[in-house]
């Protein structure tokens, strides 16, 4: 279970996250949509504190930590808990897939080189990935490094996967392999918090959607109610907008 | 004009040459500690660290700021006179001390650089995944800085080399002062320091073949 409230995030003047409030259960698959600038990506950045919140109250299982004094080794805690997808993938450059997947297994989780090795394999086998086991991420395609960026993240065995408009940055022909790959995590019933703009592929995994706007959450239900009765009227304009 | 002597040239090569181990010695060593010591500056220009940020922006801006030979003999024959425990050292070590002091101070602003240097989205996946910072710099950050200031941290090795001859100053026979002996006894000098100036040059053109090599090496990764 995990337990937001509150949460708040200001960068100078702007509110960007403001007081939000959300549960997740475990095993939920929730999607968040919304406009441009609405704050999406801020709150990933905040569960993860890559962005530091100011106010707010975020649970993850038995830790609990208040975003105004949370320590040194509370933020490392909520990290270990959680596993971060990148938009633009930010695999370690002087690292191949292998050792990316690797690398917080050893380094963090402490897990003895031979183990660790075995599960990045693994976990490169089920992203279709082992024969670039040994290649530089400056030598894989677009989609290619977002698997391995979504391995990396699967073999941390996180409490919470963040992902980040994992398929922003790609070209188009790299994402329906992302998003297959993200549809086999999600059918594991990983719970999962997903910024994305493809609308279709909310509407096919989510347990729950949640509309942002302006830093807040405007509306949540599940994609029927959202994509087929949206009562929201930011919410219906975005929509048509979109096309969905 | 009176021509080279090239035979008395020929002889002396081996003569200076048995001084290159003592010349790569104090490079290597100045070197390796230099490094040590301009990452840690450097890690802490990145981190500013209250309190100590000034003390490090005064180190650099003293060393950087001031000639290498002053600084040696401000360290050999100055500061014995004021912290009587100095007296011990002999030449090679203030020659060591100086050297790392000096160029640690130049590498200091290069390796911060470089750190800066590294992509925001590297630091972001380190700390992301609840690497501390400790090991986000060692594993992740350092060797990607390492690989954009390797061709400058080469050229102020080859200054250091080439510094060490300044060595001969505080007493040191190196290349130099073995020169310098041998030039006293035959009146040669030009020949002698002539001798002197090849072999340098001969290590240094030596450098910049490994450097292309090492550049090599430190791409690989980075390959399409």
């Amino acid at each position: 279970m995990i337990d937001i409230r509150g949460l708040t995030k200001r960068f100078g003047e702007t509110t960007v996250i403001d007081g939000v409030d959300l549960r997740i259960a475990h095993g939920e698959r929730v999607v968040v949509i919304g406009p441009s600038g609405t704050g999406k990506s801020t709150l990933l950045r905040c569960l993860n504190f890559l962005d530091r919140p100011q106010a707010g109250q975020i649970s993850i299982g038995d830790l609990t930590l208040d975003a105004a004094r949370a320590s040194r080794a509370q933020i490392l805690a909520l990290r270990r808990r959680t596993a971060f997808v990148f938009q633009n993938y930010a695999l370690f450059a002087n690292r191949t897939a292998k050792e990316n997947i690797m690398e917080a297994l050893v380094t963090v989780q402490k897990q003895p080189r031979a183990e660790a090795e075995a599960r990045a394999l693994a976990v490169l086998a089920e992203t279709g990935l082992s024969d670039k086991a040994d290649s530089y991420p400056a030598a894989l395609s677009g989609g290619q490094q977002q698997r391995v960026g979504i391995g990396r993240a699967m073999a941390l065995h996180a409490d919470l996967m963040l992902f980040d408009e994992p398929t922003s940055a790609l070209d188009p022909e790299w994402v329906g392999e992302v998003l297959d790959l993200m549809r086999r995590v999600a059918a594991r019933r990983q719970t999962m918090l997903i910024v994305t703009h493809e609308m279709q592929f909310a509407r096919e995994i989510a347990d729950r959607i949640l509309f942002m706007h302006s830093g807040r959450i405007v509306e949540s239900g599940p994609p029927e109610q959202i994509f087929g009765a949206p009562k929201d009227e930011r919410l219906q304009r975005f929509l048509s907008r979109v096309g969905a | 004009m009176r021509a080279l002597d090239l035979e008395y040239m020929l002889g002396l090569v081996p003569v200076i040459l048995g001084y290159v181990p003592l010349t790569l010695f104090m490079a290597l060593v100045g070197m390796a500690l230099a490094l040590v010591l301009a990452s840690l500056l450097a890690v802490e220009r990145v981190f500013k660290v209250p309190g100590l940020d000034w003390l490090v922006l005064l180190f650099i801006s003293f060393f950087r700021g001031t000639p290498l030979l002053v600084q040696l003999f401000l360290f050999y024959y100055g500061l014995p006179q004021v912290l009587a425990f100095l007296t011990q050292i002999n030449g090679v070590t203030a020659a060591i001390m100086g050297l790392t002091l000096h160029f640690s101070a130049y590498m200091a602003e290069s390796i911060r650089a470089a750190i800066a240097g590294v992509d925001r989205s590297q630091w972001e996946a380190a700390q992301s995944i609840g690497m501390t910072q400790g090991q986000m710099m060692r594993r992740i950050v350092l060797p990607q800085a390492t690989r954009i200031a390797a061709p400058t941290l080469v050229n102020y090795f080859i200054d250091m080399i080439k510094g060490t001859s300044l060595a001969f100053t505080l007493g040191v026979t190196e290349m130099m002062g073995a020169a310098q002996k041998e030039a006293a006894g035959s009146f040669r000098y030009f020949e002698a320091f002539l001798v002197v100036a090849i072999i340098y040059w001969v290590i240094v053109e030596a450098l910049n073949q490994g450097q292309k090599r090492l550049e090599l090496f430190l791409n690989r990764a980075y390959a399409r």
